[in-house]
C-alpha cells in the first residue's frame, strides 16, 4: 500500500472485509457499525430535547 | 342607437371541462394553506420528525450529483480528481439517504403513523424504501469497474433464484444503467412526491398522548363546543 493511500485513508481498507457471523446472519463489520450508528441516532433523536420546543409549547397555550 | 344582445338563459349549467374538474378536485383535496402551510403543530418540534426532510435533502443531492455524473461519463468519474469528488458525493448522499430513511421508518413505525386515515402515507413511504433498494443496487453495478462486475455476478444468482433473472439481468450494463438513471429514479421521485402531498393532506401523525388529549378536548356532538382545542395547539414555523 502506497504512503499516499495510507495517509488518505482514515481506516486501512487494504484487506479482505471483516465479518460478523452468527447462525445464518452474515454481516460485514462496516454494515454492523452503520446499523449501530442508526440505533444510536434513533435513540438520541427520541431523547434529546429539540431547541425551542418547550418555548413553543408554552407560548401557544 | 346600439342594440344590446340578450343574456343567455340562466337555467343552463356551465359545462365543466376536464381541466376545471381536475383543478377543483385538486384545490378541494389540497387547498393552498394545506399545500404550503406557514406553521406546524407544536409536537413536530422534536428531532424524530427531522429525518423525513433529511431524506429529501439527501435525495436532492443524489439527483444533482447523479445528473453531473451521467453528463460526464465513467472515464471522468474514475480518472479525474473532480470526477472522484462527485462520485464520492453521490455515494455518500445515498448512504445518508438510506440512513435517514431507515431512522424515519423506525420513528414512524413506533409512532404507528398509519393512524387517523394515514394508511396511504405509510404505504407510499414503505414502497419508496423498497423501490430505492434496487435503485441503489443498479447504481453499484453501473460503476464500470471490477467492483461492479463482482456485485453483478454475485447478485444475479439471487435474481435467478426468484425467477426474474431473464427480465432483470444484472450483468447487462445497458439495462442496469437505464434502470438506474431513468426508470427507478422516476419511480422514487414520483413516490416521494405522492408521499409528501399525502402528508400535507392528512397532516403529520401526532404522538399517542396528543391524540388522547384531542379526544378529551373534543366536545361530544350536540354539546355546543366549537372543537377548537386542537387548532389552538399550533405554532408558527
Amino acid at each position: 500500500m502506497s504512503s499516499a493511500a495510507v495517509i488518505g485513508a482514515i481506516v486501512n481498507l487494504n484487506h479482505p472485509a471483516h465479518t460478523v457471523d452468527w447462525s445464518f446472519i452474515h454481516l460485514s463489520v462496516a454494515n454492523v457499525v452503520v446499523i449501530g450508528l442508526m440505533l444510536v441516532v434513533f435513540a438520541l433523536a427520541v431523547v434529546l430535547p429539540f431547541p425551542g420546543a418547550s418555548r413553543r409549547r408554552g407560548g401557544s397555550r | 342607437m346600439s342594440s344590446v344582445s340578450p343574456d343567455p338563459p340562466a337555467t343552463q349549467a356551465p359545462i365543466k371541462s376536464w381541466t376545471v374538474k381536475v383543478r377543483e378536485a385538486g384545490v378541494a383535496a389540497l387547498p393552498p394553506e394545506k399545500l404550503l402551510p406557514d406553521g406546524q403543530p407544536t409536537y413536530v418540534a422534536s428531532w424524530i420528525y427531522m429525518f423525513g426532510v433529511a431524506s429529501i435533502a439527501a435525495l436532492i443531492v443524489i439527483i444533482g450529483s447523479g445528473s453531473i455524473l451521467s453528463l460526464k461519463g465513467p472515464a471522468w468519474w474514475h480518472y479525474t480528481g473532480v470526477g472522484h469528488f462527485f462520485n464520492s458525493i453521490h455515494l455518500w448522499s445515498v448512504e445518508l439517504f438510506f440512513f435517514a430513511m431507515v431512522v424515519h421508518l423506525w420513528g414512524k413505525y413506533w409512532m404507528a403513523s398509519w393512524r387517523g386515515g394515514r394508511s396511504r402515507v405509510w404505504m407510499t413511504g414503505a414502497v419508496t424504501f423498497l423501490v430505492a433498494v434496487p435503485c441503489a443496487l443498479t447504481g453499484y453495478v453501473s460503476q464500470q469497474n471490477f467492483d461492479a462486475q463482482w456485485i453483478s455476478t454475485q447478485a444475479k444468482d439471487s435474481m435467478n433464484s426468484v425467477g426474474v433473472g431473464s427480465f432483470f439481468n444484472l450483468t447487462n450494463f445497458g439495462q442496469m444503467y437505464s434502470y438506474h438513471v431513468l426508470l427507478l429514479p422516476i419511480a422514487v421521485v414520483a413516490l416521494v412526491s405522492a408521499h409528501v402531498l399525502l402528508v400535507r393532506k392528512h397532516g403529520v401523525a401526532p404522538p399517542f398522548e396528543f391524540e388522547q388529549r384531542i379526544a378529551d378536548l373534543t366536545p361530544a356532538p350536540g354539546s355546543g363546543g366549537d372543537g377548537s382545542g386542537a387548532a389552538s395547539d399550533r405554532a408558527s414555523a
